[in-house]
């Protein structure tokens, strides 16, 4: 080399030179060390932490006492960045002068929607992917004993009553009235196909239209009003997973229905129609009633859904026409038979749009429109199904002879507006409208009712930290009708006590208009109230889920019926009660092998002065112990699920009340039927399980209620004279289903593959 | 004069070539870490290296995949990992890698990934995941249909479906001959991946 010819002190000097900047360059002569600890807000160590000097390789990942240890080349102003999973990252900046730098650091955890606390005071979820979710929406449909009626699979959940003889949920010692449907956040007005005296009728919605279902036995949000008791919260599907037409064929019901989604996957439109006649099933399966006219059922229905740009706009319309007739013996008398039919149109409408807005808002509008006509006639008839007319003295009979007609009308609108505060916290808002208009035609005279009912609603998420969070709202309502107004606050808090674990507490004033019935002859009447106090502990891993909750419910202005005189009676707001008692839910998939089984057990501790009863008692839809065991045990190889459901109830109290000759109502008899039990079985077969691209989805499925052939007694009806006790039944002792359901898919892996390339 | 400049000059071509040295020995040093890593704290130790690595790098998708690599490692490692935030991190990796190479070794990565995913839950997760996972390979063959890690996963797939689901060993089987067929011809770029001759190799023996 040319330069080491040069004179050596010049050279020694350049060399050392270069070498020290040689040396500053890659760093080999200056180290500095570089430690500290990490902890968490609580000063529990983080492992696993990664510590960083921005833009270099040096680094290190604290042990598992949070401890830190290495050394770094660099020097000056550098950043150090500490960032762990589940947390906030954290940057300092650093002066790297040689000398050793000790560097604690504190992470702060990052607000997880999925590792946050959720308030489960008062409510179960199912659904799919619903946080704390106690169902899924294909256990509604595999429930033994629910033949995919969604009202018949949340009976198996603590605090609902095992009434049979009426459709609807009693929940915590309320009346079926007491607990109303939301679909997408609208009121569903007439959730049941029409009421026939001493059967319970069906849901009108299928549960595969459904994501999520919300039940809450009490303390629901602001959002929601008039419902006493509980509100069932249905969250509708969204885009299809792919276009399919199905069909599904039993003796009972036929139908066909079909999704298209588009294919860019940004809009996707439906339609579906079936038929139910129970013809060929009322031959084979003998009913007690005399059906002169068979229950025939028509369910059309179409929906669209447009992905937008932050959201999404579903509309979903159904259409219903069903027609039934019946005969049954008179109670007060010895051959007399009453005919009762009811023809029913009901065609409701649903539309919403969700939408992310800019700057964390969010915003929820919905519109709904929904009328249902009811035709009802009933008529006493002698031995040969002859009319038989009563005069006016004999009224008690003469009454059971009528003409209804009963439109029920209901359109309404719903604005909700949210915005996210700090971390989780969120503020939301709005307001709510139902119009309601019902004209009654009974025997030629026409009465009718309108409302309008405005609500105001305000409501905030608190999220303190992730393990403790609050929910506070009050709800404002008006109503025409009533010329009422009222406040309703609504508190619930709930504290993570451990992993998995919570406790929650809800807290709230429910009001609700007297039914239409009642309104018709008494205009006057004001609202009913409930106040709900609820504590519930909860723990809830991946596969086991255990619940404990205790409830006080205080009800206000019930309603009371009034005797005026022979037959007409009026009604106040002198009636009053109360509801306590404590649930109990247990789930669990993991002990035994491919079994799932869940028991919920509700004590309910419950009297109440309202309608004819003549002072406080217990009413005769509540049970004092009720228990659900329901098992499901799925058979990989054969692709082949079984199900049984067991429930128990004891008895329910019985009543017949007579008018004395003070006007006043008085309790002629009393007793407690006997205890209920039911055992109810259902399988279904799956051949195309497993195979990820099946052309054709088949789903085979058996069903058969009361198994063990119990004959249970719901209540009795009286005589007028009261000397006549009939005993409540059901229409026949078992309930059989056999259907199969077909799906074909238009397959849309290759798309998916395409896009990534 | 001209002495003093060519000294720079030669200081500057040492100090690049350094740099880039640097970058090949930080690699060399946390792949050897990586294989002889035996707990979950040592594979997170290496991932995070190589993570720091891919960061201060900025042009390098190696650092990133087996960052994620080291991640999936200790999934496969521990039945008590948090899947789906382990999965959510595995996921931003590749992209952060895609970004810069898109190749079919970072497909069998997302393969790996949606697998650990689906099998939480399988009976919910299958129709999501699990066509995610399949997707994944499929891409991958596309990308690159000589990389034998690709019929490694398929197989190890089918050895884990039920034989009712179309599943099974003799499924299997073909595609670990296939698998070991390629390791023999792969002849992968300097610190690209060369893994899963051993794992094959060991599957095959369970199909015959």
């Amino acid at each position: 080399m040319v330069w080491f010819r040069s004179s050596h002190s010049a050279v020694k000097r350049l060399f050392l030179l270069g070498a020290g900047l040689f040396g500053l360059l890659t760093g080999i002569w200056a180290q500095t060390q570089i430690s500290g600890k990490i902890k968490d807000t609580k000063g529990h160590p983080v492992p696993g932490a990664s510590i960083t000097v921005k833009n270099s390789f040096d680094g290190a990942t604290s042990d598992s006492s949070g401890n830190y240890n290495f050394s770094s080349s660099d020097t000056g102003l550098q950043t150090l960045t500490v960032s762990s999973v589940g947390y906030r990252p954290v940057e300092v900046t650093l002066q790297i002068i040689g000398k050793a730098i000790r560097m604690d650091l504190q992470l702060k955890e990052e607000p997880n929607e999925l590792k946050a606390v959720t308030i489960s005071a008062g409510s179960f979820a199912a659904g799919d992917r619903t946080r704390g979710a106690v169902m899924s929406s294909l256990d509604i449909a595999t429930t033994a004993g629910s033949n995919a009626d969604i009202t018949a699979a949340l009976k198996t959940l603590p605090g609902a009553q095992q009434v049979g003889e009426q459709e609807g949920l009693f929940v915590r010692g309320g009346t079926g009235q007491e607990t109303k449907q939301f679909i997408d956040g609208g009121l569903v007005n007439n959730p049941y196909y029409t009421s026939v005296p001493d059967i319970s009728t069906r849901g009108r919605f299928s549960p595969f239209l459904f994501k999520g279902t919300v039940f809450s036995t009490g303390g629901y949000s602001a959002l929601y009003g008039q419902a006493l008791s509980s509100v069932v919260l249905l969250e509708s599907i969204d885009l299809p997973e792919r276009s399919e037409i199905d069909a599904s064929i039993s003796p009972i019901i036929v139908g066909a229905g079909t999704q298209q989604l588009a294919k860019n996957k940004k809009y996707s439109w439906g339609m579906s129609y079936s038929y139910v006649n129970v013809a060929v099933y009322f031959g084979l399966v003998s009913q007690k009633p005399d059906y002169f006219k068979l229950p025939a059922f028509h369910n059309a229905d179409a929906n669209f859904r447009i992905k937008t740009k932050g959201g999404m706009i579903k509309y979903y319309s159904t259409f219903a026409y069903n027609e039934l007739g019946l005969r049954t013996a008179d109670i007060d008398s010895a051959y007399l038979k009453n005919a009762f039919s009811v023809a029913n149109h009901n065609w409701y409408n649903n539309l919403s749009w969700r939408e992310n807005l800019s700057n964390g808002w969010k915003m929820m509008l919905g519109a709904g429109f929904s009328t249902n006509l009811d035709n009802i006639q009933q008529t006493t008839q002698n031995t040969y199904n002859q009319p038989h007319v009563f005069p006016d003295s004999i009224y008690w009979m003469k009454s059971k002879s009528f003409n209804l007609n009963n439109k029920q009308n209901l359109a309404q609108g719903k604005a909700v507006f949210e915005k996210r505060i700090s971390g989780l916290s969120a503020f939301r808002f709005g307001g709510e409208y139902w119009y309601s208009y019902n004209p009654l035609t009974y025997n030629d005279t026409l009465r009718s009712l309108t409302d309008h009912l405005t609500s105001f609603f305000a409501e905030t998420d608190i999220y303190i930290t992730n393990d403790l969070a609050a929910k506070l709202g009050v709800r404002y309502e008006y109503s025409t009708l009533l010329s009422q107004s009222d406040i309703a606050p609504r508190i619930s808090l709930a504290y993570k006590t451990g992993k998995d674990a919570q406790v929650s507490a809800a807290y709230g004033i429910f009001y609700e208009k007297p039914d239409n019935q009642q309104m018709f002859f008494s205009p006057g009447l004001k609202m009913t109230q409930a106040t709900h106090y609820i504590l519930n502990y909860q723990k809830m891993s991946k596969d086991r889920i255990f619940r404990i909750e205790a409830y006080y419910k205080l009800y206000s202005n019930l309603v009371k019926t009034v005797p005026i005189s022979y037959n007409y009676f009026g009604y106040n707001n002198a009636g009053s009660g109360y509801a306590d008692g404590i649930e109990f839910f247990f789930r669990d998939k993991k002990t035994f092998k491919d079994f799932d089984y869940w028991i919920s057990y509700t004590y309910l501790n419950t009297k109440r002065d309202f309608m004819n009863y003549p002072t406080k008692l217990t009413p005769d839809f509540a049970a004092t112990n009720t228990a659900s065991l329901v098992m499901k045990r799925f058979i990989t190889n054969w692709k082949a699920g079984f199900n049984l459901t067991y429930t128990f109830a004891t008895g329910r109290p019985y009543y017949n009340f007579m008018v004395d000759n003070t006007g006043k109502y008085y309790t002629a008899a009393e007793g407690y039927t006997k205890d209920y039990q039911n055992l109810s079985f259902s399988c279904e077969y799956v051949p195309s399980l497993g195979k990820i691209k099946p052309k054709t989805f088949v789903v085979l499925f058996a069903s058969m209620s009361n198994v063990l052939g119990y004959n249970p007694i719901y209540g009795y009806h009286y005589s007028y004279d009261g000397n006549i006790k009939q005993p409540i039944t059901p229409p026949a002792s078992r309930f059989y289903f056999v259907g199969c359901f077909l799906s074909w898919g238009v397959d849309r892996t290759q798309d998916a593959i395409n896009n990534n390339l | 004069m001209k002495s003093i400049l060519f000294s720079f000059m030669m200081l500057g071509a040492l100090v690049t070539s350094a740099q880039s040295d640097k970058y090949v020995t930080a690699m060399k040093k946390n792949l050897d870490l990586f294989d002889s890593a035996k707990t979950v704290a040592e594979f997170q130790t290496v991932a995070n290296s190589f993570e720091r690595i891919g960061d201060a790098e900025k042009a390098q998708w190696l650092p990133y995949y087996y960052a994620g690599l080291a991640l999936s490692t200790t999934g496969w490692m521990d039945p008590k990992t948090d899947f789906d935030a382990n999965s959510t991190r595995i996921n931003t990796l590749c992209d952060k890698a895609e970004a810069l190479d898109k190749n079919s070794e970072i497909y069998v990565l997302r393969n790996m990934s949606a697998t650990q995913q689906m099998l939480v839950d399988p009976q919910t997760r299958y129709m999501t995941y699990g066509v995610k996972a399949k997707n994944d390979l499929e891409v991958a063959i596309r990308l690159n249909p000589d990389n034998p890690r690709i019929y490694y996963l398929q197989g190890e797939s089918l050895i884990n479906t039920p034989a009712a689901f179309g599943g099974g060993k003799d499924k299997a089987k073909p595609l670990f001959e296939k698998a070991i067929a390629l390791f023999k011809t792969d002849k992968p770029k300097p610190l690209w991946p060369n893994w899963g001759l051993q794992q094959s190799e060991s599957e095959l023996a369970k199909c015959q």
